[in-house]
């Protein structure tokens, strides 16, 4: 090869990429920002909050801190477990039986699959916001309000989880590699859990993370079903602080509050996007 | 087999799950106690926790609860509506459900009281629950008005007044008006047309008469001639409101206001050391606990002191304003269907009629009470507020309150309220004609009450 | 191996796929049977109502009473257009950016040839926005963009401007905030999906094309691009029915209003406002109106993109014919 050419090269890549993190690194500055503002008005006093936005911290972090935890109405601790409970659930039953649902699709034939794959896609664009009044209706018919089972299981069924694992599939499983696996012997439901679900541990990762986010900040429907302290999830806490009386209202605490709440879920994401990355290390067979 | 195994083990994930959530639903409905009438639980609907801590202070707390009953605070915040769908549904399944999950006691704001007293949901508290008229007596009218219904029966009571005031800056008083004294602050703001004319005289010496569009709005809207909507199912825009419309779009264009809103940054800011604003309407709670607070220069939690020299403590004074107002309120309602009536009506006798619970009320949280007797009392001895320069408020307050009328409540003030002041947002801003905003306000209304017309 | 096994890969040969039809029945079970016990209810109702005069005046119910299509007329009388316009245009000028931007991000996160570092804290931080609670992250942009915020300080500072902009009394300065607040919330899970996306793509193509010298961009268009195809399709459509069904960011930045003069108000927020009523008649009505576009757009998307698909495979085929003649 020659010489000149590669520094040439060199001097192009190394230019090319001092530009992409400069971008990164603008980005990254606007992404910041917001957390920025939170933390720093976790730190401030409510009368301080109210007159506007200040660079530097206040001096309130630990009175906003001991007020929101003294508060016996605000079980902050047992929400965030409450919350982790309910968002585990939702990301575990939502991926695996999304990415069931989308196997049956991909991999089979069958009279009804056409259909099957059409009312999926037809029932993902239905706006949630219609059915919720309804769907609480339903859950006081059998009996389910103030539990989480009306915040967990209806998640088997969620199309658009199930439309990306499709989409997944149709890039990355062959149908070649179910085939091979029904040569060895392995029964259908042995073949999704230990062939197909692990080629799918990307696509899982992701989505995984997403509906564990999503169930995280979910604020309309668990407003409606869950009633009892003992079982409320962190953003009604959120909203329940922000509903305060004038003695109790207090926006150093709202910050703080939303500050920790988010602590856990990134600690999630941080386990989960690992995991996306090692997803591809373990590779499989490719076409 | 292996396929078992894992349809086991997911059933058993999911046995898992139903099961916690069963676990955590709270107590099983305990039997029904036959011949007993009065319930084992007591459930309460509100949306934030003020009315807890009362209850827990003045009447939990003295022993107020009979042996064996549970009391149970349902609390919705109302973000999103929240509170008012969780308790709709709660009250439409109230027939069928079991006795211990009937609510018996839900809390209602002024602005959607009329919602629920004009139904059959609520209880009359004199003929129903049995409070006599004597209990009641030594309440403030304007409370009683807004939760009476369409017969003329009240069904609902509360422990505080809220009577509205206008809190003005001391120094700018002087500057502008030569006087910081309230009584002729008072004089010189007495009816709008005067309150106008300070306002040019104040924007000349380079200050604001008000800081946002919708400060005055409430005291325009409490002194309306007829309610918001007829009996024709038709929206009246009355006098008053137009008065406000047109003062609010007056003062922007001239500047005589700073163009924020209720409980923005610049709102609040507005209130403290570097504000121009002559003025803010507040009552009871908003002087003792947002504009002091706003005003301190470092915060109490800050190690800040409230004295003379933080901020502009001690700078602010009150009168009474072009009109009498009120603003806030929380009220206590009876559901029908209860089944703990000599319960529910002891906390309403303690907790909004009992002269001496509710003079310790006031003592302990500086809370207005809703007991004539005990805020006159208040009125006359020589107390004195250190933030307002040494002026006796609470006078002011039990001067003001009596002469609050809110005859003129509807079921809809609250959806009528909300979208005058967002729809005309966009006409102060210059964005729409006045036309054009009435016109967003009317859609706006219709489709939260479709049964309303133009 | 025994017996047994041999039997059964016997029984299945002689079947051959048909056999297998019944897994995908049985697999589709989980996902049916919850559906239709815990959502068909509520949406049947949805269709259903829409055709009635239903909604509760307080606490007291109005209807149902049939009323044919008069809901529908209704809502097309009401200026539906303006909403659906809002609504399209705040998703499209929102989109195309994050799109752009992601795509370019995945792929550099990805690239073999830039070999990045640190891209681990990137990705975790592109993606944190989206863990704040709409509502809290609109609260924060309140702060920020109010009259008084900093923004205006550094804008006015800069002498960009010799006053405050009012950017929530501004229709562009509203719009922007809806279109950057969304763009902040979404473009780092765009890019993720996009990502997995590329890393499920086998990485022996990409180097088998870099040895054959092929420049970065080629190979992004003719390896990625179409690999990625399925993966694109997904992004594009989830996003259209999430742009079509924007709801919490405006709703919370103009509190419930859609202000200016209602032009931030988007399809969802006027179906809020009849939810306000449990007006079941017009919200049902609203529901099939944006099933019906939302289904047709999405239908036109993956229409055109997956021919693109097919005529790209036939394309990748040709090139490594080529490059195994080479």
């Amino acid at each position: 090869m020659n010489k000149n050419l590669s520094n040439a090269a060199r001097l192009q890549l190394r230019l090319s990429r001092a530009v992409c993190y400069i971008i990164l690194t603008l980005i990254s500055v606007m992404c910041l920002i917001s957390f920025y503002v939170l933390i720093i008005n976790s730190t401030r006093s409510h009368p301080d909050i109210l007159r506007g936005f200040s660079f530097l911290p206040g001096k309130s972090f630990f009175y906003n801190l001991k007020s929101l935890m003294a508060n016996a109405n605000l079980p902050v601790v047992r929400a965030i477990f409450n919350s982790l409970f309910v968002s585990g659930c939702t990301a575990l039953v939502t991926t695996y039986f999304s990415a069931l649902t989308a196997f049956a699709i991909h991999a089979y034939n069958f009279r009804f699959k056409r259909a099957a794959f059409a009312f999926i896609l037809m029932i993902m664009m239905v706006p949630s916001q219609v059915t919720a009044l309804g769907f609480v209706r339903l859950m006081g018919t059998f009996n389910l309000i103030d539990t989480f089972i009306p915040l967990i299981v209806p998640s088997v069924a969620c199309p658009i989880v199930f439309f990306f694992m499709k989409q997944y599939m149709e890039a990355s499983l062959p149908i070649a590699i179910v085939e091979a696996a029904r040569m060895d012997g392995s029964s259908e439901f042995r073949t999704f859990n230990f062939i197909v679900l692990p080629i799918m541990k990307p696509a899982i990762a992701v989505q995984g993370i997403f509906s564990f986010v999503t169930a995280w900040n979910n604020y309309f429907v668990p407003s409606l079903i869950l009633k009892s302290t003992e079982n409320k999830t962190v953003p009604l806490l959120v909203a329940q602080l922000r509903n305060a009386d004038f003695l109790k209202f207090d926006m150093g605490q709202v910050y703080m509050l939303i500050t920790i709440a988010i602590v856990p879920i990134i600690i999630v994401y941080l386990l989960l996007s690992k995991y996306i990355i090692r997803g591809i290390a373990i590779g499989s067979v490719k076409e | 087999m292996k396929v078992k195994k894992m349809l086991a083990l997911f059933l058993a994930l999911i046995m898992l799950v139903s099961m916690a959530a069963c676990g955590s639903s709270g107590e099983p409905a305990a039997p029904e106690n036959g011949g007993d009438a009065q319930g084992k639980v007591l459930n309460i609907y509100c949306w934030n926790e003020e009315f807890q801590s009362r209850f827990t202070d003045y009447f939990e707390k003295p022993g107020l609860i009979p042996e064996g009953v549970k009391v149970n605070f349902v609390i919705t915040p109302n973000e999103g509506n929240a509170y008012q769908n969780a308790l709709d549904e709660a009250l439409l399944k109230q027939d069928s459900a079991a006795a211990d999950d009937k609510i018996d006691i839900f809390l209602v704001e002024a602005d959607n009281a009329l919602k629920y007293v004009n139904t059959d949901y609520t209880l009359d508290v004199v003929n129903d629950i049995g409070l006599t008229d004597a209990d009641l007596a030594d309440q403030y009218q304007y409370t009683r008005d807004i939760v009476t219904d369409s017969n003329g029966k009240q069904k609902g009571t509360t422990w505080q007044a809220t009577p509205g005031l206008f809190a003005y800056r001391r120094s700018i008083a002087k500057d502008v008006l030569g006087t910081d004294d309230p009584t002729q602050v008072q004089a010189a703001l007495a009816d709008w047309d005067k309150f106008d004319k300070v306002a040019e005289q104040a924007a000349a010496k380079g200050y604001k008469m008000l800081s946002g569009y919708d400060d005055s709005f409430r005291t325009f809207n409490n002194n309306i001639s007829k309610p918001w909507v007829d009996s024709s199912n038709k929206i009246v825009i009355d006098p008053n409101v137009m008065r406000w419309i047109d003062q609010t779009k007056l003062y922007t264009d001239k500047g005589y206001n700073n163009k924020t809103s209720l409980w923005a940054p610049e709102w609040s800011a507005d209130q403290g050391p570097a504000g121009k604003v002559f003025g803010f309407f507040y009552s009871t709670w908003g002087i003792n606990f947002t504009l002091l607070g706003n005003s301190l220069a470092t915060p109490e939690s800050e190690g800040g002191k409230l004295e003379v020299g933080n901020g502009i403590y001690g700078d602010y004074a009150v009168c009474q304003g072009p009109q009498n107002y009120y603003w806030g309120g929380t009220w206590i309602c009876a559901a029908a269907g209860t089944d703990n009536v000599d319960l529910v009506r002891s906390i309403m006798y303690t907790l909004t009629c009992d002269p001496v619970t509710m003079k310790k009320i006031t003592e302990d949280t500086q809370d207005y009470t809703n007991n004539i007797t005990a805020m006159n009392e208040l009125a006359k001895s020589d107390f004195k507020s250190d933030f307002l320069g040494g002026q006796n408020h609470i006078a002011l307050f039990a001067e003001a309150a009596p002469k609050i009328n809110m005859k003129n409540i509807s079921p809809y003030d609250q959806a009528m309220t909300e979208q005058l002041r967002l729809a005309f947002k966009d006409y102060f801003d210059g964005k729409v004609t006045k036309e054009q905003a009435f016109d967003n306000f009317y859609r706006a209304v219709i489709e939260k009450h479709p049964e309303l017309t133009k | 191996m025994n017996s047994v096994h041999d039997q059964v890969t016997a029984v299945r040969k002689k079947n051959g796929s048909i056999s297998y039809a019944k897994w995908g029945y049985i697999f589709l079970i989980p996902f049916f049977l919850v559906y239709v016990i815990f959502s068909f209810v509520p949406l049947i109702s949805v269709f259903y109502n829409s055709f009635f005069e239903n909604y509760m005046s307080g606490l007291k119910q109005v209807g149902p009473n049939f009323v044919g299509l008069e809901n529908y007329a209704t809502l097309f009388n009401n200026n539906l257009g303006k909403y659906f316009y809002n609504t399209l245009l705040i998703w499209v000028l929102g989109f195309i950016p994050q799109i752009t931007i992601s795509l370019l991000l995945a792929s550099w996160f990805t690239s073999l040839r830039l070999r990045l570092r640190v891209t681990g804290l990137y990705k975790t931080i592109i993606y944190l926005p989206n863990l704040i609670m709409a509502s809290a992250f609109a609260l924060l942009f309140f702060v920020l963009f109010s009259d008084a915020g900093p923004v205006n300080d550094v804008l006015m500072h800069l002498g960009i401007i010799d006053q405050p902009y009012r950017f929530l009394s501004e229709v562009a300065g509203t719009r922007g905030l809806v279109i950057a607040m969304n763009f902040l919330l979404w473009f780092g899970n765009t890019t993720i999906l996009l990502m997995a996306g590329i890393m499920g793509i086998d990485n022996s193509l990409i180097e088998a094309a870099e040895i054959d010298g092929a420049k970065s961009f080629q190979m992004f268009r003719l390896i990625t691009m179409p690999l990625l195809k399925p993966i694109l399709i997904y992004v594009m459509i989830t996003s259209m029915i999430g742009g079509l069904q924007l709801f919490d960011v405006p709703q919370i930045l103009t509190n419930g209003s859609g202000s200016p003069d209602r032009t931030s108000t988007t399809l969802i927020m006027l179906l809020n406002n009849h939810l306000y009523s449990k007006n079941y008649g017009l919200g049902g009505a609203l529901s099939v109106i944006l099933l019906i576009v939302s289904a047709v757009l999405s239908l036109l998307v993956y229409d055109s993109m997956t021919r693109e698909q097919r005529m790209a495979q036939r394309e990748k085929k040709r090139m490594k014919e080529g490059a195994g003649n080479e």
